[in-house]
């Protein structure tokens, strides 16, 4: 028989194994990205507009449209979902059918697979609506595909302000929305940055529903209605169509870079915005 | 014999189906310490919160009867429940800062009824630190996150949020049930300096201390107001068998 002591090391080393294997699994991928990808990028990779379907020239066109299109995205969803979320929480009262109703469909379409997403995006905005191949097509679709992601973060950020907070400023004669917007959301706003970067990162990795409602065009997009193709689009079709691995995996690479740097933004932001809250 | 400040008329309160409150009779004098003490759960709290409206808050709650803030009765359909609450400040059991600067704590209610000047902002977050007596202590950072303070300085902190609103009425739940001995006594000293400027209602379940710093008190069993005198005349000569057997520590 193993002895308690014993026996609680064992546990103790497997999760510190877990923990191990996680970490390497991901610094291989990361260390063979950057290995591989490392020797396709130069300043031009970065900065030179894609020539000859991106066999050569550099990815700055794919750069500008995940930007461009992530942030119509986030305009979008950003304020209906957090607009939702204090819906949900604040005014609905609870178990109303409609309250009820906004959570099984939030529920509901974040489980959806953002392929079909995209066919609705490609039949309802880039057919029935005539938006085209677009940005605003691929912003409309993606700003759905996120929406589930950011009420969620946003309804539970909120539900974890005391409840204090809001007897203490309607005491002091606020009124309702002054408590929602002056004390509520400043505190919520950690966790609805939390939801924010989860939704970043989806809007930068999404391919397939975005070759069906932004298209995959290489020029620089000027407009809303113009089409754009998103790095991880760009990657996808360099290595589906046998264009250049290298260049697959210089593009990789700086997505994982792009991601590092909003995480990075998207803290600092967290920190300034939150500094009060996390001495508690 | 002191002005009548609030009045409360057969006041019922009920949670859904559950009575809180049985038919409420109270004269609050002004600038003078009233008392609520008895045992937990006979609804001090539930009365406190009539008095600024706070209850409506809770689904499902109702109020029957009156009170009459100097004669001008607060359940009233066209009554601004804002008013109102600018003029009963309310203290909670748990001192409970918002997450914001020191400054900005105090600022909030002043801002929120619409003080925009700076200078004017900056003299009452001063003169309401001062009454509360906590300029002394943190005049020096008032940018520092308020939930650096300690307990006691925290609960001195929510009073002068409450004084730069310059409410008439204070209503405190066991404001110093949180804090420790030292913290305590402080507490009462600024309550007896208070009392000049304002009308205060306190909820305690220390005896010891309903008989230090109030006026009046009132003694609460199951949802109804037992006694109402006199705090000298309620601790020395109770009327009713049941204030007595409360207050010699025979129940609750
Ligand atoms: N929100 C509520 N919903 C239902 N019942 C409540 C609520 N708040 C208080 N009560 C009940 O009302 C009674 C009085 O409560 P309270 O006023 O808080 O008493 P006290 O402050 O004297 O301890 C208690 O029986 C309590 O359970
Ligand atoms: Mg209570």
């Amino acid at each position: 028989m193993l002895t308690n002591n014993t026996r609680e090391k064992f546990i103790k080393a497997f999760f510190w194994l877990a923990g191990l294997i996680i970490v390497t699994i991901l610094f291989i991928i990361i260390a063979y990205i950057a290995i591989k990808g490392v020797s396709a990028i130069s300043l031009d990779f970065i900065f030179e507009a894609p020539r000859r379907a991106g066999k050569e020239g550099g990815i700055w066109t794919t750069i500008v449209s995940t930007v461009y299109l992530t942030l119509v995205s986030l305009i979008i969803a950003v304020p209906l979902g957090v607009g939702s979320a204090i819906h949900l929480e604040e005014y609905a009262p609870r178990r109303s059918w409609f309250a009820n109703l906004v959570n099984l469909t939030a529920e509901t379409l974040a489980g959806i697979p953002s392929i079909v997403f995209g066919l609705f995006g490609f039949v309802f905005f880039v057919i029935f609506l005539q938006m085209g191949w677009s940005i605003i097509s691929g912003s409309l679709t993606m700003a759905i595909m996120i929406l589930p992601t950011i009420t969620r973060t946003a309804q539970e950020a909120i539900l974890a302000v005391p409840a204090e907070y809001r007897e203490n400023s309607l005491a002091l004669g606020a009124s309702k929305w002054q408590t929602i917007s002056r004390v509520v959301l400043p505190s919520a706003v950690p966790g609805i940055i939390t939801g924010i970067i989860l939704s970043i990162g989806r809007a930068v990795g999404e391919t397939a529903a975005l070759i069906l409602t932004a298209g995959s065009s290489l020029g620089m997009p000027e407009g809303l209605l113009d089409p754009a193709r998103t790095m991880s689009v760009h990657l996808y079709i360099l290595a589906m169509e046998g264009i250049s691995m290298d260049r697959a995996f210089g593009t990789a690479f700086l997505i994982i870079g792009l991601i590092v740097i909003i995480n990075y933004l998207a803290n600092l932001s967290l920190r300034r915005m939150s500094y009060v809250n996390r001495q508690i | 014999m002191s002005q009548l400040k609030l009045k409360s008329e057969n006041i019922k309160v009920f949670y859904k189906d559950f009575q809180a409150l049985y038919d409420v009779n109270m004269d609050i004098e002004e600038n003078r310490v009233t008392a609520l003490i008895g045992p937990s759960g006979c609804g001090k709290s539930t009365f406190l919160r009539t008095i600024n409206r706070l209850n409506e808050l809770i689904e499902g709650t109702r109020t029957e009867g009156q009170i009459y803030l100097d004669e001008r009765p607060i359940y009233e359909k066209d009554r601004d429940v804002v008013e109102l609450r600018k003029k009963v400040g309310m203290v909670f059991q748990k001192p409970s800062v918002f997450p914001m600067s020191i400054y900005e704590n105090v600022a909030y209610g002043p801002r929120i009824h619409g003080i925009k000047d700076r200078n004017r902002l900056s003299e009452i977050v001063e003169r309401s630190l001062k009454a509360a007596n906590l300029w002394n202590e943190i005049s020096d950072r008032l940018n520092s996150p308020a939930a650096r303070l300690s307990g006691g300085q925290q609960q001195r902190l929510v009073i002068a949020r409450v004084l730069a609103v310059e409410p008439e009425v204070i209503l405190m739940d066991e404001p110093a049930s949180a804090l420790d001995p030292i913290s305590t006594s402080r507490l009462e000293d600024l309550i007896a300096e208070l009392k000049k400027n304002y009308t205060i209602v306190i909820v305690t379940h220390n005896m010891q201390q309903a008989a230090r710093i109030s006026d009046y008190t009132g003694f609460f069993l199951n949802g109804q107001l037992v006694e109402f005198s006199c705090t000298d005349e309620l601790f020395v000569n109770p009327r009713d068998k049941r204030t007595e057997d409360y207050i010699t520590g025979r129940f609750g």
